[in-house]
């Protein structure tokens, strides 16, 4: 569905990722792990074409869309959940979700995807007309994310949404992640919470300063000693 | 007369904020201080002039064909001359905003001459009207008026529309609002046709106020405008509103007290007070770094 092939991106003189190629199918959950400034957040932001890339290529269901504007990926069905929530923070939460929909024509779809949010998340519901500031990190977590699914994307892109909440939040959020899925969208999800990410994901990627340095089967890269030793903590 | 002198601040006043809309909207969105602003104002009242003493229009049309001919100059001027430099550094960006607002002070004075040009007397038939012991001129009343309905339409389309929305979205987080699926270079180009339209109608309001448009008149108007906007809080719509009519409102008072050789100096006197005690102006939020 999704095919990363030999993306290098460079700021500056920082070389962020270096050609690294990854894949991911209709149906599944993918998860991209590794430390602080592997380069995880840059490879989604290259998807969703908010980063100039330096080489490589990018293709969605057969589409190159290397050199595709943003806002025409999310009409195509990618939509990202950028790390830190990035809620608009003076809008309320209803119109944080609209804003979701902008790519949306149909009014009547955006309030349906609005009410299909609210049940999602009933949170949301009672907190409608309130600015999103004003919600706790993990409500707005879910705002981002019903945000995100206002436009009913084919693949989501969620860039650490475990980051900054409690233990008993980080399983009802990975709970409703397993749940998008289940509906029928495809999730590729990058954590640090490597041990939460994997016990939900199909497939992995591991990443360090900027390179693929293991991919498989997810149950697979948990039992893996080296990973066990580098991102689980043992 | 204090009455009469402050209904005369709150008209000049309206004329600033409407002005100071269009810098804080653009200098809102991409962090870009549109130097050419108070051009595009000139240009409006050049426009509505024409359409006056050419056409014989009355002056309500002669604001709307205004704004129309002023937002398509506005949405040009970012098309070309700013938009090619997004990516490069801010100071680029802001050299080609003086170059384009010489270039079109310069081209105003090939066109129409050294002369300030008067709007014929049949334009706005003015009427003193008293109230109590002031006497408002008609004139006062229609700026105030047509400033007042172009804000209200302002705060409408930026509170209720989808378009208005996503100038707000885009104003608070760029890249979110991109990822979010909206055509940001879309909402940019809103932005300048707003902010040039209103720009126009506050170009057509002094040319009829003043009875005089002449090449220069973008300088002094634009850099009080963008005093108003830096002391409103610059990024905030309400901020820049409630900056002109200060700065509108302080520098009336100062001439009727007698300060009327420091006129020009009063505006940048409040803006450099007000930013001494809060940097971010009156009503703007804490400056965030936008990348
Ligand atoms: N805007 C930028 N300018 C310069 N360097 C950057 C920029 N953004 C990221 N980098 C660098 O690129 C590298 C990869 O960063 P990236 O944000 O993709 O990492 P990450 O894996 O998402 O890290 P984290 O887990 O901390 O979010 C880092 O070395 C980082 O310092
Ligand atoms: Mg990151």
């Amino acid at each position: 569905m999704l095919k990363v092939e030999n993306l290098t991106v460079n700021y500056g003189a920082i070389k962020a990722l270096k050609n690294i190629s990854c894949e991911v199918h209709q149906g599944e959950i993918v998860a991209l792990i590794g430390a602080n400034g592997a380069g995880k957040t840059t490879i989604l932001n290259s998807i969703s074409g908010i980063l100039p890339i330096d080489s490589g290529k990018i293709s969605f269901s057969g589409t190159d869309i290397t050199k595709t504007p943003p806002h025409e990926i999310v009409k195509m069905g990618i939509c990202q959940v950028p790390e830190g929530r990035r809620v608009f923070a003076n809008m309320s939460v209803h119109e944080n979700l609209e804003m979701g929909g902008y790519s949306v024509k149909d009014k009547a779809a955006v309030n349906a995807g609005i009410e299909r949010a609210f049940t999602l998340f009933p949170r949301l519901k009672e907190r409608s007309k309130q600015l999103a500031k004003t919600l706790s990190g993990g409500e707005q977590q879910m705002l981002a994310m019903g945000r995100a699914l206002m436009s009913s994307p084919k693949l989501i892109l969620l860039d650490e949404p475990s980051m900054g909440l409690a233990p008993m939040l980080v399983e009802k959020i990975f709970e409703i992640i397993v749940d998008i899925n289940k509906s029928g969208t495809t999730i590729m999800l990058v954590e640090q919470n490597a041990h939460m990410a994997l016990s939900i994901a199909n497939r992995a990627y591991v990443l360090e300063t900027g390179e693929v340095v293991l991919s498989g089967i997810a149950k697979d890269l948990a039992e893996d000693p080296e990973v066990r030793k580098a991102y689980l903590g043992e | 007369m204090l009455l009469q002198q402050l209904i005369n601040g709150v008209a000049l006043g309206s004329v600033y904020a409407l002005i100071a809309l269009g810098y804080t909207m653009v200098y809102g969105i991409i962090t870009l201080i549109n130097f050419a602003h108070g051009e595009i104002f000139m240009v409006g009242a050049f426009v509505g002039l024409l359409a006056v003493s050419k056409y014989n229009v009355n002056v309500f049309v002669a604001m709307a064909v205004a704004m129309v001919a002023s937002m398509i100059i506005g949405v040009v001027i970012e098309l070309i001359a700013y938009r090619p430099l997004r990516k490069s550094s801010r100071l680029s960006a802001l050299i080609s905003a003086i170059g384009v607002s010489i270039f079109l002070s310069s081209l105003a004075l090939m066109v129409f001459g050294a002369d300030a040009k008067a709007f014929p007397s049949t334009a706005f038939p003015v009427r003193q009207i008293k109230i109590g012991e002031a006497e408002i001129s008609s004139l006062q009343l229609l700026i105030i008026g047509i400033s007042a309905l172009l804000m209200l339409g302002l705060e409408f389309i930026v509170k209720k529309t989808k378009i208005g929305k996503a100038m707000r979205a885009t104003s608070e987080d760029y890249n979110t609002a991109a990822l979010m699926g909206i055509n940001v270079n879309r909402v940019i180009s809103f932005t300048f046709a707003l902010g040039s339209a209103l720009a126009a109608a506050g170009g057509v309001l002094v040319g009829v106020l003043f009875n005089a448009v002449s090449f220069n008149m973008g300088l002094m108007a634009g850099l009080k405008a963008f005093a108003a906007a830096v002391l409103g809080g610059i990024g905030s719509i309400p901020g820049a509103m409630l900056g002109g009519l200060m700065l509108g409102i302080t520098e009336v008072l100062g001439v009727a007290a007698g300060f009327s050789s420091y006129r020009d100096a009063i505006a940048f006197a409040i803006l450099v007070l007000v930013l001494l005690v809060k940097p971010t102006g009156l009503l703007g939020r804490k400056i965030q770094k936008k990348v």
